[in-house]
């Protein structure tokens, strides 16, 4: 049941590695017609192989500027995704941020092997393997996942540094309410711990109020199977918490009557009860991607700003755009549907009239909850507002971009 | 795809039963033997009731740190290798340099990353040396192994006071935590409402 020691080589090098992955895949799909077939019908091996995106595109993830990837033991730890080279609200697979509970390798599990074993505080302990899982009603969701160390440092040059931690995906499998309730929850149960195969084994505890209400059992990510990076074959969504909750390889759930204090869990803790309670849910959340670090205006004119806006707390409602520095605010407008626990993409018309000015946008979530300022959050913990504040919980403050006369745009943080 | 009879069977009767919350609804999936719970369980939650038979002290531990290879990632005193600092009096973390191994997302002071300082159950630590330790060899070590580096990692902390004294079963979950009481209980989760009321 353990996964196998990975080819850990093959992570490291990338993408080269996971497009070789990926056509062993294609090659063993089941309703495969054989190349030698295709190519007597005057069809190219590229014309069926697993598709590659123009060699044109060259966008790649990032390891985090605080600690590289791999690091002294070949442990992958945080990856970022390029914000500012993305449309729309999906990342794409390829490009999904990746984090990791230690540090870990990515695991190669044989889906015919992997099973989720549900046990603890139920009437009827229950192993599926991953057939058992697909015979059972699916529903598919869109939902970001965030890690909680998503947080914009004045060192930071590009969007990408800032907040290249999150992404959102498409994602398919199964209610965990519909398993917990196969299995027959006791009275008495309140929490949950889930855990993954890779070889940590990393586990969280999961309230079971949010266990029963909206956790998914995924299998699928964005039209497929999930992908190693994420969990493959089979990853809890835990919508809207931070991303250490969204276990990966995911083998068991265990029904507990207490917060069971794990690995994962005791770094969270604190004895501010303010804090223990920003700790599992994110809160509003929103960034201009486009102008960003990094980049730079060819002149004065009319510009598209676009960015991305989410929230732990349900759909964003509303985003907000400034283009003096907070001083006023207009309405942006979503131009992709608003789903719970999700990236929106919005796009605010802009003409920029060649002079220094500081762009911010701010999202306000279906519970009413706008995304602070960090002079807000500052204010609220009754700290100093300097470049050493450090807002507890999940930081989703305002992040504003300056934009020189020059068209360079640069953290406003810095 | 395995059709068995008795899932068939299982699965008819289980669509006469809907309707029932707690009932099975599909009657898919197999029922694990007590066994195979057994060998798949290794959560240990604060009260300590899953720990397993066995036992050890920190002077064994302290033999242990050395043979299982531990001290060569954590450092051979449990302080300034390259893996997370095991023990407390390292060097405190400068504001603005990378945070050491093991220490991002917590707060910039010395010592809050070590585990048998900052988890209020010592059995936390027994959990996770049990499923994550050695590194490449996880899951290798016996209980009476995860025992005796448990303690040697508590006596090194000034957590226990003895390196004679025996950690098992009925001892290790009465181990006096420094941060027992450091902790704000997590509120509970609610749909639909606001992680912090009040909070920006």
């Amino acid at each position: 049941m353990d996964s196998k020691r990975p080819n850990r080589r093959g992570f490291l090098k990338g993408g080269a590695a996971m497009a070789g992955l990926a056509a062993g895949a294609a090659q063993s799909a089941k309703a495969q017609v054989p190349v030698t077939e295709l190519r007597a019908k005057g069809v190219s091996k590229e014309q069926v192989a697993y598709g590659d995106r123009s060699p044109h595109e060259t966008s790649v993830r990032t390891p985090v500027a605080e600690r590289t990837s791999p690091d002294a033991f070949g442990l992958v730890f945080h990856v970022n995704a390029p914000l500012q080279d993305l449309v729309g609200s999906i990342t794409p697979s390829s490009l999904h941020y990746v984090a990791t509970h230690r540090g870990a390798f990515v695991p190669d599990i044989d889906p015919k092997e992997h099973r989720l074993m549900i046990h603890g505080m139920v009437d009827r302990p229950l192993v599926f393997t991953m057939d058992d899982l697909k015979r059972l009603p699916f529903v598919t969701r869109q939902h970001f996942i965030e890690c909680a160390g998503n947080r914009a440092k004045p060192t930071h040059k590009t969007v990408q540094d800032t907040h290249g931690l999150t992404s959102s995906s498409e994602w398919t499998g199964v209610l965990l309410s519909e398993l917990l309730k196969e299995a027959g929850v006791q009275k008495g149960a309140s929490w949950i711990v889930a855990e993954g195969a890779e070889e940590v084994k990393g586990a969280s505890s999961i309230p079971l109020g949010k266990a029963m209400d909206d956790c998914l059992v995924a299998y699928g990510q964005n039209g497929e199977a999930i992908r190693p990076q994420q969990g493959y074959p089979l990853r809890l969504l835990v919508p809207g918490f931070e991303g250490i909750f969204q276990t990966k390889y995911l083998r068991r759930i265990k029904v507990v009557e207490q917060y069971y204090m794990t690995y994962n869990d005791y770094g969270h803790i604190s004895e501010d009860p303010r804090i223990a309670a920003l700790g599992n849910q994110i809160g509003p959340k929103s960034v201009i991607t486009f102008p960003s670090g990094g980049q730079k205006l060819p002149g004065p004119g009319f510009y598209e700003i676009s960015g991305l806006a989410w929230s732990g707390g349900g759909a964003i409602r509303r985003v907000e755009v400034s283009t003096d520095g907070g001083k006023t605010w207009k309405d942006a407008e979503l131009r992709t549907p608003s789903y719970p626990m999700a990236h929106t993409r919005f796009g605010f018309h802009w003409r920029w009239d060649g002079k220094e000015c500081e762009l911010q946008s701010r999202c306000t979530d279906e519970l009413g909850t706008v995304q602070p300022t960090r002079a807000q959050a500052a204010k609220y913990w009754n700290k100093p507002l300097d470049q050493d504040f450090h807002p507890p919980g999940t930081d989703n403050t305002v992040l504003p971009w300056q934009i020189a006369s020059d068209g360079s745009v640069r953290n406003g943080l810095s | 795809m395995d059709f068995h009879k008795p899932i068939l069977i299982a699965t008819i009767l289980a669509a006469g039963q809907m309707g029932f919350a707690q009932s099975p609804a599909y009657g898919v999936g197999r029922t694990p033997t007590a066994q195979e719970i057994k060998t798949w369980d290794i959560s240990i939650g604060p009260s300590g009731k899953e720990l397993p038979q066995g036992h050890g002290t920190a002077k064994e531990g302290a033999r242990l740190f050395l043979l299982k290879g531990c001290g060569g990632c954590h450092g051979t005193t449990g302080i300034g290798g390259k893996a997370p600092a095991l023990v407390k009096g390292g060097p405190p973390a400068v504001p603005g340099e990378p945070p050491p191994a093991g220490m991002e997302g917590m707060h910039m002071v010395p010592d809050t990353g070590i585990m048998a300082l900052r988890s209020p159950y010592a059995v936390t630590l027994w959990d996770y040396i049990n499923r994550g330790m050695p590194l490449n060899r996880e899951g290798s070590l016996k209980p009476d192994e995860v025992y005796a580096l448990t303690a040697f990692l508590l006596y090194k902390n000034d957590v226990i006071k003895s390196e004679d004294e025996v950690l098992d079963a009925q001892t290790l979950p009465k181990v006096n935590m420094p941060n027992r009481k450091g902790f704000a209980d997590i509120p509970e989760w609610k749909h639909g409402a606001p992680r912090l009321q009040g909070y920006p």
